[in-house]
């Protein structure tokens, strides 16, 4: 993790990634998941913990209302919407000033303070953004039914020439549904990688992990870290008002529960998962989440029995009955176990674990090995930052 | 005034749950050192004890009488609890008395709960930074609810208070205003005298035993404790099961005035946090008293002169006040000078 990378390496880093990201159509296809919907919830969910991991993968402060800048994102895109007509550009800029907005508000506060009361701070932020989302704020955000773009919105720029049609969001006539819309998405994944690169290679990165190692050094060299922190809160909270606004893109509708907390755990969770403070691991996170989501909350008792049918009829049944248990309805519980044991064994996420299995073939001492090890633990180390 | 009062007592049964809990994670805090994100899964359980207690007492045997015939021409079945067949009156009783009684269940499989659980996870994580030890709780507490899920399903399951005190009682008599004013749920004073008494049950514990004495020196100077050939980590294991079996009474007793879901104990854990920090980490006192207070405070926001003037303020009262004094008052408000201040 410590190596140096040079400039050459992070363009050919950014360059693959792109590659990836724009091919995921073609190479995810065999595994199920390549379709429009699927993909775009990689690419969103994947640009809202790679903000989330420039606040905790690089300052190490966890913030537990995350969601908080989603929802926002989520209600100024739909306004936007619903005042400005269905393109998705007005809408990102409404979302990124609104989050900004709201980050600095809220992360000037809760800054103040560090550790455990950080995050306490931020949760009781986002509860009262949810609460308040709920009930008092019906006007502003239609409370349970969730806001959602009507025929009857001014649309200043194309409410008149509406058709009856479904209002869906259309750069320049393009729809953002299907591969559009992902492609939409995937293109400010893109840009939002190739930003979150720049941050983790600049003076300002390093600022930021000293913060991580070492906050009471920092002060005593007499530097303030406070605007440090809070430009990195701002800047993750944008992350997430942005990947708000695209779901909202995507599906023009915004509701409360995205504010829920149990939302901002989710987050943390794709964060842990691929590897908290490394560049691709938040991003593999959440396309391994979202991917599971999708596969085990779809499995039921029938395909589990078509799945174990090579079995013995007296071993299927238990192993059916058992395995039921962790699909479809229980898929939390399968959530919840990945994590557990994730937190347990490998806490720096699945890069560690890449970056482990580099070690071993890099150990491996053998001559003809070496190369095929050398360059072997290039490509991991490639993968963990 | 008549309204202050019945503001005041609506206020205390839930500020008794609060502060039920939040004894727990502050104790489990001050000993261990970590932050338990799964409390409010053990508070979820002990409701769920009382359920199960209810379900097991309530089986029923079918006697089919085949002279007798139903409407629909069937042999006529009745049902009687296994319970009332054998003890006769006795089983009536227990029938009524379930959640009360259902204690007896919950205490053994709490204490059970609490000691596999420190044993098995908590205890490799006390030298874990605390992010990792929200992490990996957080994720427990997943578990236990989806497997409770998965066992009771996800509807909430009411539970009936016996019939002495299902009713209401009219409070203000007693206090000399007009009678009907402040009519209050019998169960709900019922519930605020059980866990005022648990409180004391656990101060008394600590104050008077030479265990508790032992665990609040630990709590003091853990280095030291260990110097003096005290083995305070095995103490501390009963400490968590202790704080573990607080939590499923807090719940048992909680199942006649909100009927158990699973995911209740995610909506009290966010709750009993908030009341932890305000009254000071790994303060016992001040989870007690911020537990009634922000339960007092939220019933007041929910009055409707209140909530004219300040409308929603009910929704967001007890995160307000948690964030005005974290940032006033570090250490919350009885929280020991130089403990977890930053």
């Amino acid at each position: 993790m410590m190596t140096k990378f040079s400039p050459g390496s992070d363009l050919l880093m950014f360059v693959l990634f792109t590659a990836a990201i724009l091919t995921m159509p073609i190479w995810l296809a065999p595994i199920g998941a390549g379709y429009p919907d699927l993909l775009q919830k990689f690419a969103i969910f994947g640009l809202f913990a790679l903000g989330f991991n420039i606040l905790f993968g690089l300052t190490g402060y966890l913030s537990f209302g995350h969601a908080a800048f989603l929802g926002i994102g989520s209600y100024a895109a739909v306004w936007s919407f619903k005042l400005l007509g269905m393109n998705p550009l007005p809408a990102l800029l409404f979302s990124v000033v609104f989050s900004s907005l709201f980050a600095v508000a809220i992360g000037y506060v809760s800054l103040r303070r560090s550790g455990i009361y950080f995050s306490i701070l931020t949760l009781a932020f986002a509860q009262m953004s949810y609460n308040l989302a709920y009930s008092v704020l019906t006007p502003i955000t239609n409370g349970e039914t969730g806001l959602r773009v009507l025929q009857s919105d001014p649309r200043l720029f194309d409410g008149a020439s509406a058709a009856s049609g479904p209002l869906i969001s259309n750069l320049f006539g393009i729809e953002m549904t299907g591969y559009p819309g992902f492609y939409f998405c995937a293109a400010l994944l893109i840009i939002g990688f190739y930003i979150s690169q720049r941050i983790f290679r600049s003076p300002f990165g390093m600022m930021l992990r000293a913060v991580k190692s070492n906050q009471n050094r920092m002060s005593y060299t007499g530097l303030n870290t406070r605007p440090y922190t809070l430009a990195a809160f701002v800047i993750s909270g944008i992350f997430s008002g942005v990947a708000g606004s695209l779901l909202a893109v995507t599906d023009p509708l915004a509701g409360a529960e995205r504010m829920q907390w149990t939302a901002s755990g989710e987050v943390v969770l794709m964060t842990i998962l691929g590897g908290a403070g490394t560049l691709l691991g938040p991003i593999l996170g959440a396309g391994l989440i979202k991917y599971f989501e999708n596969i085990f909350s779809a499995y039921n008792e029938q395909t589990l029995h078509a799945i174990f049918s090579f079995l013995p009829d007296f071993m299927e049944g238990p192993v059916v009955s058992i395995a039921s248990l962790f699909v479809g309805e229980g898929w939390h519980l399968t959530l919840g176990l990945l994590f557990m044991v994730i937190v347990i064994f490998l806490p720096g996420g699945i890069m560690e674990g890449f970056n482990r299995i580099g070690k071993l073939f890099r150990r491996r001492p053998s001559q003809p090995t070496k190369r095929a090890g050398h360059s072997h633990s290039a490509a991991s180390a490639h993968a963990a930052e | 005034m008549d309204a202050i009062v019945l503001q005041i007592l609506n206020g205390l049964d839930k500020g008794g749950a609060y502060a039920l809990i939040a004894l727990g994670l502050t104790l489990i805090f001050g000993t261990l050192g970590v932050v338990n994100f799964a409390h409010g899964a053990l508070f979820m359980l002990g409701a769920f004890c009382a359920v199960a207690f209810n379900h097991l007492i309530g089986l029923e045997q079918v006697v089919v009488d085949p002279t007798k015939t139903t409407a629909w021409g069937t042999p006529l079945e009745t049902r009687v609890p296994y319970i009332e067949a054998w003890l006769g009156d006795t089983g009536t009783a227990m029938l009524n008395y379930s959640v009360p009684l259902s204690i007896l269940l919950a205490i053994p499989v709490m204490l059970l709960v609490g000691y596999v659980m420190e044993r098995g996870l908590i205890r490799h994580f006390y030298k874990r930074p605390h992010a990792e030890q929200i992490l990996v709780t957080f994720g427990l507490a997943i578990v236990l609810q989806e497997i409770i899920k998965s066992y009771f399903g996800a509807n909430p399951i009411p539970q009936a208070a016996p019939d002495m005190v299902r009713g209401a009682m009219d409070l203000g008599v007693l206090m000399g205003f007009d009678p009907g004013t402040v009519v209050y749920p019998q169960w709900r004073i019922v519930y605020l005298f059980f866990s005022l008494s648990v409180i004391g049950a656990v101060f008394a514990f600590l104050q008077f035993t030479t265990f508790g004495m032992v665990v609040r020196a630990g709590m003091a100077d853990r280095e030291t404790v260990g110097f003096l050939g005290i083995n305070i980590e095995r103490r501390f294991t009963l400490v968590f099961a202790m704080a573990a079996v607080v939590a499923g009474l807090a719940g048992v007793m909680y199942t006649p005035i909100l009927p158990p879901d699973y995911h209740m104990g995610m909506d009290f854990l966010v709750l009993s946090f908030v009341v932890v920090v305000v009254g000071g980490m790994g303060s016992l006192p001040g989870a007690v008293s911020a537990g009634f207070l922000l339960g007092i405070l939220q019933s007041f926001a929910s009055m409707n002169e209140v909530k004219t003037i300040l409308p929603g303020i009910d929704q967001i009262i007890i995160y307000l006040v948690a964030v005005i004094i974290l940032l006033v008052r570090p250490r919350g408000l009885m929280g020991r000078k130089g403990v977890m201040e930053t």
